[in-house]
């Protein structure tokens, strides 16, 4: 069958640059959900139209949608990753396609007939699953075809993620403006035509995405410029089974190192419209704070391509230490940059931080590469994102209690975040323990089977 | 076809929406330092 790992397996002289825009196509598809928020407003008047009238959704209710999603992302990408690895990237691109856009497909049904349950079952688990399959089936593939170079591979899709909501957000808007009659938002016509586009997009990469054959390796007559010193720093580890790497030490501090460097990001990442109109009140309004938000959204995408790009030459290790020293430095000094009134120096500061923060997820599958080999990365990767659920829950949960905690403690709005900052700070000199702590998996838990076992 | 076409047509396939995603947010984040 087409969709079969044999069948997938690239015939001589196919180039490996042919993979990543495979692997692009289905992350800046499934990138879409970071900007599902475009939908909250007109899906919580699709009674009313003009107004919310008493039978629409409130906000609340409506956020419930993307928080299932993003759920459904970690669970699926925990107990479909070691299946993954079996099926082959090609069917499991496949399954993550039917699964989006069926999810798109359901939850228009969900609109048009205004049951929110459905919208999410739809988007909230049939979407959720195909986010967790579609962000982690590349990445196994990717490894294989960059072994010179793990980090830049896998940041490139990973990179996609990032930009997703970049061309989920716009697309919306305009098919909204669109659809929308006297009578109808356009919601349920708009989640059709997305599920289509995107059905069609991911199948781009399902055409596309090759396996190397046994034994191939990147063209040794023709060695890159610091191939070989990048080689020497970033060589894989012997493989390791998944459930293996599960009771390792290492993964655990890597999931430690994960879960704090998403937590300090995400967090304020949630908040940086309302964060930068009370640090600097009267300076910056509705639309300049907008601004802010879509930078830090591109500097968050760059950092992806740029720090796992620059792991492949400095090493993991080393990269995740740059993360939390200059990111625990940067949070320090952004209370003084909102007591100088620098919006400048703010906005560098934080595109520098959710660089880091973009960058933590792209490198972090070659660094479980370096550790426990190729074999089953993509099924640990999978494991690994637990961490990213928990961050998610945890990091806004953080600042938003910590701002108001202080607010209703008689503390101006405009220095309500310091706190926040300076334990943002406090988080990231813990992950650099963690960092620390990572040493070589021992010898006792290499993988002494058959491949793929 | 020759294969540096495909890798070009692949890229592009990719490109083309990406740089349009990135567009919408330069041209919106200019404002912030208006």
């Amino acid at each position: 069958m087409f969709l079969d790992r044999e069948h997938s397996i690239a015939p001589a002289g196919y180039s490996r640059w042919r993979v990543p825009p495979a692997a692009l196509a289905i992350h800046l598809a499934i990138g879409q959900a970071y900007a599902f928020s475009v939908f909250n407003l007109p899906l919580s008047t699709l009674v009313g139209i003009d107004k919310p009238a008493p039978a629409d959704w409130k906000l609340s209710t409506i956020g419930w949608i993307f928080s299932t999603a993003i759920v459904f992302l970690g669970l699926s990408a925990f107990a479909f990753g070691r299946w993954l690895e079996d099926a082959g990237p090609r069917k499991a691109m496949f399954a993550a396609a039917v699964c989006f856009a069926g999810g798109f497909f359901v939850s228009a049904l969900g609109a048009q007939l205004h049951q929110i349950w459905i919208i999410y079952l739809g988007y909230g688990v049939l979407g959720g699953i195909g986010l967790g399959l579609g962000y982690i089936s590349p990445v196994s593939t990717l490894i294989k075809w960059f072994p010179d170079r793990p980090g830049m591979a896998t940041g490139l899709a990973i990179m996609g993620f990032g930009g997703g909501a970049m061309i989920g957000s716009p697309l919306a808007v305009a098919l909204m403006a669109h659809f929308k009659t006297a009578s109808s938002m356009g919601v349920a016509e708009t989640f059709l035509a997305m599920g289509a586009l995107y059905f069609v997009f991911m199948m781009f990469g399902v055409f596309t995405v090759r396996l190397p054959a046994p034994g191939w390796a990147p063209d040794a007559r023709k060695p890159e410029a610091g191939s070989a010193a990048r080689a020497r720093r970033t060589s894989p580890a012997p493989d390791v089974h998944v459930d293996e790497a599960f009771r390792t030490k290492q993964f655990w501090l890597l999931w430690a190192v994960l879960c704090l460097n998403v937590t300090a990001g995400i967090g304020v990442l949630g908040q940086a419209s309302p964060m930068i109109q009370e640090m600097f009140s009267g300076k910056i309004g509705a639309p300049a704070a907008a601004g802010f938000v879509g930078l830090l959204s591109l500097a968050n995408m760059a950092g992806r391509f740029g720090w796992s790009t620059c792991s492949d030459l400095i090493g993991r290790r080393a990269t995740y230490m740059i993360f939390f020293v200059l990111g625990a430095i940067l949070y320090a000094l952004i209370p003084t940059t909102g007591r100088l009134g620098s919006v400048t120096w703010f906005v560098v500061f934080y595109a520098v931080i959710l660089s880091m923060y973009g960058g933590g997820f792209a490198t972090i599958p070659a660094y479980l590469r370096d550790l426990f080999g190729v074999m089953h990365v993509g099924a640990i990767h999978g494991r690994l994102l637990t961490a990213w659920s928990v961050a998610g829950v945890a990091g806004p949960v953080l600042v938003n209690y910590i701002r108001e905690y202080q607010i209703a403690h008689g503390v101006a709005k405009a220095n309500a975040y310091s706190v926040t900052m300076y334990i943002m700070a406090g988080l990231l000199i813990a992950g650099f323990v963690a960092n620390y702590l990572v040493t070589p998996v021992d010898a006792s838990h290499q993988w002494k089977g058959a491949a793929h076992g | 076809m020759g294969e540096r076409v495909k890798v070009a047509l692949a890229w592009l396939v990719v490109l083309i929406p990406a740089v349009w995603g990135v567009g919408q947010v330069v041209s919106k984040s200019a404002v912030l330092f208006k």
